[in-house]
């Protein structure tokens, strides 16, 4: 049982960074929502900023990581002129070139939204910190923001994992 | 009755509004919005014209590996961080209107999210 270096690449893109990118959105999703003076103390607030600013810095920074690794790595990969590289595989069938023309040309671009808006997010909430809970405003801007951001990379995340199901990069 | 002069730097209600909810001015705020709006534009941009244009294409292929996708990438990437640095740079002590500087980046990011659209930029390939 053994992995090649693509399907390794591959793994790291879509399952570590993607797992990553989820577990660092529900947890700043929760620390946003939960910002509210009715829901926290003092005290919490401080505990809970600390978590905030790890979260959508790590999120930042993971979305970077993952069109990175996806875009110059993997990518080339899938895009190779050769008959069995995924790309050709796809095209070469009408019942498939679909998941190359739509599913694989709109991932590539939509995916380097993401990072721009999670970056946005991170420069919020650190900017703000504390001052958060006190400007609803902003804190709803950010967690809209926030949400985009995720929508975004989900959009890109969905797409390439029913790609790589179709013809996963060997 | 003695006439007060114009006062051009008088902030409107809204920002007003702004100020009163918090000490920090909003500037950076709206310059990182703004920023992450025209990064996506720039990329909308790029693509739909590489899409119209196999020259202009071709001219984005810095890498052979990557082709096409690396210059519309690199220019979208290049636009965000200058555009939130010059922004950012501008407005950083301003209390700006975070209203408009959201329809702002919501046309922005519409744009952006429309110009990478398969569908859409599909329309302006060369017959």
């Amino acid at each position: 049982m053994e992995l090649t270096t693509r399907e390794f690449w591959g793994l790291v893109h879509g399952l570590g960074l993607g797992g990553l990118f989820l577990v660092a959105f529900a947890g700043g999703l929760a620390g946003l929502y939960s910002l509210r003076p009715e829901l926290v103390t003092e005290a919490g607030v401080a505990e809970r900023m600390r978590r905030l600013v790890a979260g959508t810095t790590t999120m930042a920074a993971v979305a970077w990581a993952t069109v990175i690794t996806g875009t110059w790595v993997v990518y080339p990969w899938y895009r190779e002129d050769e008959p069995n590289s995924p790309r050709s595989a796809l095209l070469a069938s009408e019942d498939t070139k679909d998941w190359h023309e739509f599913g694989m040309e709109w991932k590539e671009h939509i995916a380097w939204i993401a990072p721009m808006l999670a970056t946005a997010v991170a420069v919020m909430v650190i900017y703000y910190r504390h001052d958060l809970i006190r400007n609803q405003t902003a804190r709803r801007l950010v967690t809209g923001l926030f949400v985009a951001a995720f929508a975004t990379a989900a959009i890109a995340g969905i797409l390439g994992a029913l790609i790589t199901k179709k013809a996963p990069i060997t | 009755m003695e006439a007060h002069p114009a006062q051009p730097d008088a902030p409107t209600p809204a920002q007003r509004a702004d100020v009163d909810l918090t000490s920090k001015p909003s500037g950076p705020i709206a310059a990182a919005m703004i920023a992450a709006g025209i990064g996506a534009l720039v990329l909308g941009i790029l693509t739909v014209w590489a899409e119209a244009s196999e020259g202009f294409k071709e001219s984005l292929a810095y890498n052979d590996r990557v082709g096409p996708l690396s210059g519309k990438t690199i220019w979208a990437t290049v636009a965000f961080f200058v555009s939130f640095g010059a922004l950012s740079l501008g407005l950083r002590r301003r209390h700006v209107d975070l209203a408009k500087a959201t329809v702002i980046t919501l046309v922005l990011l519409g744009l952006g999210y429309l110009g990478t659209f398969a569908p859409f930029f599909r329309m302006f390939a060369p017959e």
